[in-house]
């Protein structure tokens, strides 16, 4: 397996759109921090990045990238080795890369102009995101066999999370404006990743405007230490239970 | 005229130094308690007061006299009784400890009392767990300075107002510390006054509470902390100049609540990690230049029910949202202040914004109305509707708007 790893990883580091995206996310987070006068404005942008632009790579690069090694696959399936073993290396070769990748772009910025516990939670969560889409990636691709209708499931499952859901959940907040739904809306953020990761980070930084009442009730359950902990437990679930129904797909699949 | 009437207040005032004497108090002087003192002194004596503890229930103080406290001698009123209370013009207390008054839903008990009288000092003096700690009720030119005020209390009605004032002309209140009472300091029907360089923090309510009170000024307080931040209501000629408003946390909390408030000053004031800077209702002729709103949730909240805000020359800086109103009628002016959020460019290079910038976003609007919709602030879809905002004005108000928006912070 380690073997599998370490082929897996230093091929992802190889690849120029890799090099492209390590380096886009440094020239990024460089000039946002060094263009803003005070560094919480450039958190701000940074927050842009992590919740927007990091998911988007992590989705589709994998989808790409699993594609793409379908004939390495078959080479690795015809040897002595379970197939959970391989799509769990592919998987741990992909996901390391990526954070790799982020560590290096956001995280080495982050921790120069901003090390505090804000900071220091961006890079958790931008480490647990990558991850985590990297996990969706993986069900995308191995659910369709056709490489451009995964990559068209990959892009619409990010749109999904990022845009569509967020527009959904403030349809909600409309239609039952009349009703105390503040702890329907923490139950209903735990369905997206980006979402919880979102909230995560703005307790560290809106604190604040998030004091209000609405805000209290966020606060008194994402604040406290068994809130961060299910936060986080979930976050972890969203890469679980993905990669757990890839695999068993992935066991059965003819490839 | 004028040379009489100086010679009369010499020869008075001589008179004075004349027969004033001074009368030692403590265990090991003639005079065991301050009541047995207070007997046979006569107005103008000087009471010297010993260390030691004294368990003297009610001290009422009716002719002019200067109890002075050595090291701090403990006044003790055994959660019983109202420890000081002075009813004669001119007299003056200082460098007492008075510790444990008596708590009553019924009176007012308070550390030390004046009724009805001018010309008061209260100075360098410590107040632990009294129930209301100095108050004044009709008083006149009293001085109420550099004492300290602990108390520990956690419920409002178990509770009475550090500094309270009720009735009273011509206060000054200096350099005192307050904090652990329900209201730091009170203000009802005071007139004249002037609140300077107090430090008022962790009071269960609000840490300066104004009703019915004109023609007052406070300057250079520290207000950190506390239940619900200052509240200053129905008064008209306040002068808040200098002060600090930090850290009020929560829903309705504010650095200051203004309401039914005409013709004051807000200047040179520092707000900073409050959940709402200044909340506005019912107000009307203020003038505010040269405050600071740095990293509190709403730096300012104006109902439309205001008018005539002159807000010019202020800094706001990391904010998560500038401004916030609930209607679409504007009738103040947000003139040449500097806008951290500002987006807009300057070709002429005068240093002011040649775009209008506008404090109200969208966002601000819709949690206006529908709070729980904070839980969606940030997101991309938020940040679309913003931006979509900016370019095709729908849901803010159209006026609300700084037509001169500054480059660059201004340096207060």
């Amino acid at each position: 397996m380690k073997k599998v790893i370490k082929y897996v990883i230093i091929d992802i580091l190889r690849n120029k759109i890799m090099l492209a995206y390590t380096a886009f996310l440094l020239v990024l987070s460089f000039s946002i921090f060094s263009l803003e006068d005070n560094s919480a404005k450039g958190l701000l942008g940074l927050l842009n990045i992590i919740l927007i632009i990091v998911p988007l790579v992590s989705i589709v690069f994998s989808t790409i990238y699993v594609y793409n090694s379908a004939e390495f696959i078959e080479l690795l399936v015809s040897q002595p080795l379970k197939r959970k073993t391989i799509w769990m290396s592919l998987f741990t070769g992909l996901a390391t890369s990526m954070v790799l990748a982020f560590l290096v772009g956001a995280g080495i910025p982050i921790l120069i102009y901003q090390a505090d516990v804000t900071g220091v939670m961006m890079i958790v969560i931008g480490v647990l995101l990558s991850v985590i889409f990297v996990a969706i990636a993986m069900l995308a691709a191995v659910k369709t066999r056709d490489k451009a209708k995964g990559i068209g499931i990959a892009i619409l499952l990010w749109l999904y999370f990022s845009l569509l859901f967020d527009g959904f959940v403030l349809f909600l907040v409309f239609q039952f404006s009349d009703y105390p739904i503040e702890k329907l809306m923490v139950a209903v953020s735990m369905f997206n990743p980006l979402d919880l990761a979102r909230i995560m980070i703005l307790l560290k930084m809106d604190i604040s405007a998030l004091m209000g009442y609405t805000g209290a009730v966020f606060k008194d359950f994402f604040g406290t230490g068994t809130g961060l902990l299910l936060s986080f437990s979930v976050l972890v679930c969203w890469t679980i239970i993905p990669i757990w129904l890839s695999i068993r797909k992935f066991k059965t699949k003819d490839l | 005229m004028r040379i009489n009437s100086i010679l009369t207040i010499l020869s008075l005032s001589l008179s004075f130094l004349g027969n004033a004497k001074s009368i030692p108090v403590g265990a090991s002087q003639k005079c065991h308690t301050i009541q047995q003192a207070l007997q046979f002194a006569v107005s103008g004596d000087t009471l010297m007061i010993s260390k030691g503890n004294y368990h003297e229930k009610n001290i009422l103080i009716n002719k002019r006299l200067t109890l002075i406290g050595i090291d701090y001698p403990v006044l003790d009123g055994d959660l019983t009784y109202e420890i000081i209370s002075i009813k004669a013009s001119g007299t003056s207390v200082q460098g007492f400890k008075i510790i444990r008054s008596g708590v009553s839903s019924m009176e007012d008990y308070a550390g030390i009392k004046i009724y009805n009288c001018r010309d008061v000092v209260i100075k360098n003096n410590i107040l632990e767990n009294t129930f209301f700690g100095i108050y004044s009720q009709y008083g006149t030119n009293c001085t109420i300075e550099k004492n300290k005020l602990i108390a520990n209390k956690t419920e409002e009605q178990q509770s009475g107002n550090g500094i309270h004032c009720w009735k009273s002309d011509s206060m000054r209140i200096i350099g005192n510390y307050v904090s652990g009472h329900r209201d730091g300091i009170y203000f009802e029907f005071v007139t004249n006054s002037i609140i300077w360089r107090n430090e008022s923090e962790k009071n269960l309510r609000y840490g300066l509470h104004f009703m019915f009170s004109s023609n007052d000024s406070y300057i250079a307080n520290i207000f950190k902390n506390n239940g619900a931040g200052v509240s200053v209501m129905f008064s008209h000629d306040v002068k808040m100049i200098h002060n600090y408003f930090e850290e009020n946390w929560g829903d309705g909390s504010y650095g200051i609540l203004l309401k039914e408030i005409s013709d004051g000053y807000i200047e040179n004031n520092q707000f900073k990690k409050n959940t709402v800077g200044i909340y506005m209702e019912g107000t009307s002729r203020i003038k505010m230049s040269g405050n600071v709103f740095e990293k509190n949730g709403w730096a300012m909240k104006i109902q439309a029910s205001c008018m005539d805000i002159n807000v010019t020359g202020n800094n706001f800086i990391n904010n998560t949202f500038d401004m916030a109103t609930n209607g679409s009628l504007v009738l103040n002016t947000f003139n040449g202040n500097y806008w951290d959020k500002y987006e807009g460019y300057d070709l002429n290079r005068d240093r002011i914004g040649d775009v209008p910038y506008r404090p109200v976003s969208m966002y601000s609007v819709i949690i206006e109305k529908n709070p729980p919709a904070m839980i969606l602030f940030r997101s991309f879809i938020t940040t679309l509707l913003d931006k979509t905002e900016k370019i095709l004005p729908s849901l803010t108000p159209e006026n609300f708007k700084d037509a001169f928006p500054l480059m660059k912070p201004l340096r207060l």
